[in-house]
């Protein structure tokens, strides 16, 4: 143990000035015990105090996963992950539900605050007089601890809350649309996360509603050897239109932490949702030890005529990303986005991309893929654009850049095309750049010093996708963008 | 407040400069003429630190400061500045943000407090109107797109807006045709200050009609070969570098 502590100390030590949300949080919690079998599944759902049907449809899913095999397709390398080791459970102690923010532990508020998150109904973003509110919904390892703007946002019939809170107060809702985007047999940890997810948010917006302020959650993993399977669940109903960004930060720690979400979004007729992630999870050491398995499945259903789906992600952390956010165009004419900014550095390994498929007439999709990859670590676009033999008239447009930095990282790109119906109509663009060495000392010569150069040209490179996140969180991201490529040249 | 001495300048271990010396003093314009490969490219990327270009021996002082010791955005932040020959092309940066984040870095780099974005605003719109820069050209990607006129007038503007001590103009005039050449040269006559110089390296007298140097140097095989008034550049218009051993 004195070992796994010095280690611990030392990587802090060395990364501490890149990864500054690596800190642990230390608070008395409770945890399910190490392993995964019925009584794991059972024992989330208890603590949940979960209606029957929701036990019945985990149970029905763990089973399903136990008859499942890892997927192996990705361009990624990892050692065999032992589900029996890790935990499936962290949540404070003593406080299964807060009724208000001023029961939250001081130093859960603390952990906000030094993320820069606001858990302050009266904090506004950032400092800035004037600025947009963002009502925030607070998951801490595997429980939501507060939403902010409940009242307000209720006052337009929205409904912001946790999906276990949705679990007792809206279960016609859930029960209506959850694994109807992503059933609970799609994918090896689709199912997983069907067994034993524990939080996440849940969102209603009612027909015709647009919701007066951004919402959004904050995924914060604290405990230790404990994975998080979060679960997230957005409808906008008829008309609606919602602007919803997660966060995701996580301590350093020496051992990998698997994170396996699912968000499923569903888009009714005339319906726009914006979902925006700027994931920074802890990528691991320059040397590869530690950092979050993230293995996400994030899908959006175009449920209705003309609605719109929109995801824009920031990937910066993470020793391992497995993350396709999709979208099923089934509506005519709806229209389907993908913005992707993929980061890798040190021995990061990212296999990400996204889906678009189109089932219903005229209906368009863009994909805009921007990858770095820096020091030895490997990015990997990974795509598919389908056309159904009903899609008359499916548009696509796709652009693939990749940047590397320096000469021992990957880029590679590997899209998927099929159509059934020869009245679709596809692009794909494909760039692949070196950072040059001219344009940094041009920089240089201009007095920009090299690593300010570096996130100059870099954030350049990923413009077109920055300018797609709401603009509170695009000078977040900027930053981020800087620091994770730090110390990648020279 | 320039001041080289004795400088021999290597890339890949080949000497390309071979012991050059020479002064510009603060006020004046300086023309380096000579034929292709006598090395005056190397001055100029030797002068700016570019990697690759070592000093073998010598100096290089600008006001006292030993050039050769430093990062190139130190040399940069020291007053140096370096109009490139083929201007690079950074997309997605706007010319305007790449602007404000040299200037900012520069007076960072001298203790300096950074100038505020309206300032900043009105100081390059109307310094870049001053050189018939359309303003919306500020917010395309710097370079991208641009022809090779429109590539040396935004290097103009970055000196003008930088305000250097000591610039190193580099083949300013190639690809220009005539109305840029007025436009550029109207530019940098516009610069000359009591308390900054400038050195044109050119391989035409052309220039020289626009921008009327004080000195004139020929640079041949890697040394100064001779100097003289502004005369020198049109005698070397007349009769070629040969006898200074370049080879025809």
């Amino acid at each position: 143990m004195v070992a796994v502590k010095e280690t611990i100390e030392a990587a802090r030590g060395l990364e501490a000035d890149k990864y500054s949300a690596g800190f642990v949080t230390d608070i008395e919690q409770e945890f399910a015990p190490v392993g995964l079998n019925e009584d794991t599944v059972r024992f989330i759902s208890a603590k949940k105090d979960e209606p029957e049907w929701m036990l019945d449809w985990r149970l029905a899913a763990f089973a399903r996963w136990k008859t499942m095999e890892e997927p192996n397709w990705a361009l990624l390398h990892y050692p065999p992950i032992d589900y029996q080791k890790a935990r499936y459970y962290a949540a404070p102690k003593n406080q299964a539900k807060y009724k208000s923010l001023d029961d939250v532990p001081k130093e859960i508020l603390d952990t906000y605050e030094k993320l820069g998150i606001p858990l302050r109904e009266r904090e506004v973003l950032l400092g800035v007089e004037g600025a947009p509110r963002v009502a925030v919904d607070a998951v801490f390892d595997s429980v939501s601890v507060g939403t902010t703007f409940k009242a307000e946002l209720a006052k337009a019939g929205v409904i912001f809350c946790s999906i276990s809170e949705a679990l007792q107060e809206h279960p016609d809702l859930v029960r209506r649309y959850l694994g109807s985007v992503v059933p609970a047999s799609d994918n090896y940890f689709a199912t997983l996360n069907s067994a034993v997810f524990s939080d996440g948010s849940f969102v209603y917006i009612p027909p015709g509603v647009r919701c007066p302020m951004e919402l959004s959650t904050y995924f914060r993993m604290n405990a230790e050897g404990t994975g998080q399977f979060e679960r997230t669940l957005i409808i906008a109903d008829k008309g609606a239109f919602v602007s919803y960004l997660e966060g995701c930060t996580a301590p350093m720690r020496q051992e990998n932490q698997l994170h396996a979400a699912v968000v499923e979004l569903v888009a009714m007729d005339d319906a726009e949702i914006k979902y925006s992630t700027v994931q920074n999870w802890w990528p691991g050491d320059s040397e590869g030890r530690g950092g979050v398995y993230n293995f996400v499945t994030k899908r959006g259903d175009c449920r209705g005529a003309r609605a719109k789906i929109s995801w824009t992600q920031v990937e910066t952390g993470s020793a391992i990303t497995w993350k396709y956010p999709s979208c099923i165009l089934r509506g005519d004419e709806s229209v389907g986005e993908f913005y992707s900014i993929a980061i890798t550095n040190g021995a990061q390994q990212a296999d990400t991309g996204t889906k678009m498929i189109h089932l219903g007439k005229n209906t368009r999709s863009r994909i805009i893929s921007k990858g770095i990859a820096a020091g030895r670590s490997n990015n990997t676009y990974r795509g598919l654009v389908s056309a159904h033999a009903k899609a008359r008239g499916a548009r696509n447009f796709t652009q693939c850049d990749s940047l590397l930095i320096g000469d021992q990282c990957g880029a590679h790109t590997v899209p998927y095309v099929e159509t059934k119906t020869p009245f679709a109509q596809f692009e794909h663009e494909a760039t692949t750049t070196k950072l040059s060495e001219d344009q940094l000392f041009y920089c240089r010569q201009r007095g920009i010093p090299q690593e300010a150069a570096v996130a100059l040209l870099v954030n350049g490179f990923v413009r077109d996708v920055l300018q797609q996140l709401p603009m509170e969180f695009a000078v977040e991201a900027q930053k981020l963008v800087a620091v994770s490529l730090e110390g990648s040249v020279g | 407040m320039l001041q080289i001495n004795d400088l021999r300048v290597a890339i890949e271990g080949r000497e390309i400069l071979t012991g050059l010396t020479l002064k510009v003093p603060a006020g004046e314009v300086h023309a380096v003429m000579g034929p292709n490969g006598a090395g005056k490219s190397t001055l100029a990327y030797a002068l700016a630190g570019r990697e690759g270009y070592e000093a073998v021996s010598g100096s290089a002082t600008l006001e006292g400061v030993d050039l050769l010791a430093l990062e190139p955005e130190q040399r940069a932040a020291a007053g140096f500045f370096l109009s490139f020959q083929y201007p690079l092309e950074i997309p997605g940066v706007p010319a305007m943000t790449f602007l404000r984040t040299a200037l900012n870095a520069q007076r960072k780099a001298r203790g300096q407090t950074e100038v505020s974005s309206p300032d900043f605003l009105r100081l390059v719109r109307a310094k870049a109107d001053a050189l018939k820069i359309a303003p919306d050209m500020l917010k395309r990607g710097l370079n991208v797109g641009f022809s090779g006129g429109e590539k040396k007038r935004f290097e103009i503007l970055q000196m003008s807006v930088l305000e250097p001590r000591f610039a190193v103009l580099d083949e300013t005039d190639s690809g220009l045709d005539i109305d840029a050449l007025k436009i550029v040269s109207e530019g940098v006559n516009g610069l000359r200050a009591p308390d900054r110089a400038m050195l044109v390296i050119t391989h035409y007298q052309r220039l020289l009609d626009y921008i009327r140097p004080d000195r004139v140097h020929v640079l041949a095989a890697g040394r100064i070969a001779a100097s003289g008034g502004p005369e020198l550049a049109l005698e070397l218009e007349r009769e070629g570098y040969e006898r200074y051993g370049a080879a025809a």
